[in-house]
Formats: C-alpha cells, sequence, structure tokens
C-alpha cells in the first residue's frame, strides 16, 4: 500500500484529475444514454462516488479508466434502479437513417448518434470506450468488467452495425457488404 | 484499428467529416463517432459542475 500523502496535497491532487477527465466522463455519458440531460447528472454522481472513494484511487494510475467504470456502473444501476431506457424516437432515427442513404451527402452528426443509439447497449458502450474515448481493448475490458475476447467482439460487432447503418459515406474499408436502401 | 488515441484538435465547423478527423484505412463514421465524442469534450463545463467540485473541495468528505 502506498503511503498516504498529507490528506490536503492528495485531495487537490485528485481534485485537479478529477476535473481534467470530466469533458471525458460527460462525452461517455452521453454517448451511452443519448440523453444530455441525464447524462449531465450521472457525470455529477459518479464524481462524487469518485471523490468519496478518493483513498481508493491510487495516483499515478489511470484516472480516466477509474473514473469511467464508476460512471459506467452507475449508470446501469441508475437503469436497472429506475428502468429508464434511452426513449429515442424510433420514427426520427428512420427518418434521419434514410435521409442519410438517399442524400448519400456527409455523415451528420445527428446521423451518428441516432446509430449510435440504436446499436446494442454493450456494443454501444464498446465502441464508445475503444473507438470515440481511445482505451486499448485491455482497458475497455477492464472498464465494462468483460474478458478482452468479448470486448473485441463487442467492438467488432459495433463496427459491423455501424458500417451497416451509415455506409453510405464512402465504404471503402466497411468488411460488411455495401448496402443501398431504396 | 479502432484502438488509438483521442483525436483531439480538429476544429471543423461542419458537422461532416472533414479529412483531419478521417484516417487512413477506416470507414468514414469512425471518424464521425469521435467528432461526435470530441464535440462533446469540446465543449464548456456547465457551472454547476465547477460548483459541485469546489463544494467537494470545500468539505473535505461530502
Amino acid at each position: 500500500m502506498p503511503d498516504r500523502i498529507a490528506p490536503s496535497a492528495a485531495d487537490e491532487g485528485f481534485r485537479k484529475e478529477l476535473l481534467s477527465v470530466l469533458p471525458h466522463l460527460r462525452a461517455f455519458a452521453r454517448g451511452l444514454s443519448g440523453r444530455p440531460d441525464f447524462a449531465d447528472d450521472l457525470v455529477q454522481e459518479a464524481a462524487i462516488k469518485a471523490w468519496t472513494a478518493r483513498e481508493r484511487y491510487q495516483a499515478g494510475t489511470n484516472m480516466r479508466a477509474w473514473t469511467f467504470a464508476i460512471l459506467r456502473n452507475h449508470y446501469l444501476s441508475e437503469l436497472r434502479r429506475s428502468r429508464r431506457q434511452t426513449d429515442l424516437d424510433e420514427g426520427v432515427v428512420e427518418k434521419m437513417l434514410v435521409m442519410e442513404a438517399d442524400q448519400e451527402g456527409p455523415l451528420h452528426l445527428d446521423d451518428m448518434e441516432a446509430a449510435l443509439q440504436k446499436l446494442a447497449p454493450e456494443r454501444r458502450e464498446a465502441v464508445l470506450l475503444v473507438g470515440a474515448s481511445g482505451f486499448s481493448y485491455e482497458e475497455a475490458a477492464e472498464i465494462a468488467g468483460c474478458p478482452i475476447g468479448t470486448m473485441k467482439s463487442r467492438v467488432a460487432r459495433a463496427r459491423a452495425d455501424l458500417a451497416r447503418m451509415l455506409d453510405g459515406d464512402q465504404p471503402q474499408q466497411v468488411e460488411v457488404k455495401a448496402r443501398k436502401t431504396g | 484499428m479502432l484502438n488509438q488515441p483521442n483525436g483531439r484538435g480538429d476544429s471543423g465547423p461542419v458537422p461532416g467529416l472533414p479529412p483531419e478527423v478521417r484516417r487512413d484505412g477506416e470507414p468514414g463514421w469512425a471518424g464521425g463517432l469521435r467528432k461526435l465524442y470530441n464535440s462533446v469534450v469540446e465543449e464548456p463545463l456547465p457551472d454547476s459542475f465547477k460548483d459541485l467540485l469546489k463544494k467537494l473541495d470545500d468539505d473535505g468528505d461530502a
């Protein structure tokens, strides 16, 4: 066990690190839930949990991974507790995706977000951690509490799903067959 | 591959897929995903977050 540093200095260091990861936590929570207000609540609650548990954090380890895991677990427990689901309007999603396929235009962030929210939750989490947040498979697996092979499989499936939904944008490296609706 | 560090630093104003978020050999949506993520990362934090941490700092153990 590492020696405790002077509490105030340790707390200040922790606080700075926690502050630095908040924007990333917000992006992760937004991607997970698809709901900005809910996401910000999650981040604040996760930040409080992290602060309360700060004595368990070892300085110099990965604050981002540590707090992402806290946020992720809190998100899942909130879902279980309140049975809240991402109540994205499916009609709007379909409309946006159809528009994308018809237009062959640039990929818009709304389309991306809609497609993301259509993924199975564990795949969405996986592609957010690895594809967006930049975690390694190993780190992502640790955050999600699953084996590395499972994480790789989830990411691969998420990629295939996204490619299928968003392949209107130059599918040059997409492994699934290019498919245009209409 | 997807497991790369965050692609920060692009500030393309158009919500499409500017070349700076696209990397060699990856499908377009992969850059779109990072851009979506980064668009939130780059948002200024709501004041409530700063207040929260200030409170935590003041309280010591809230």
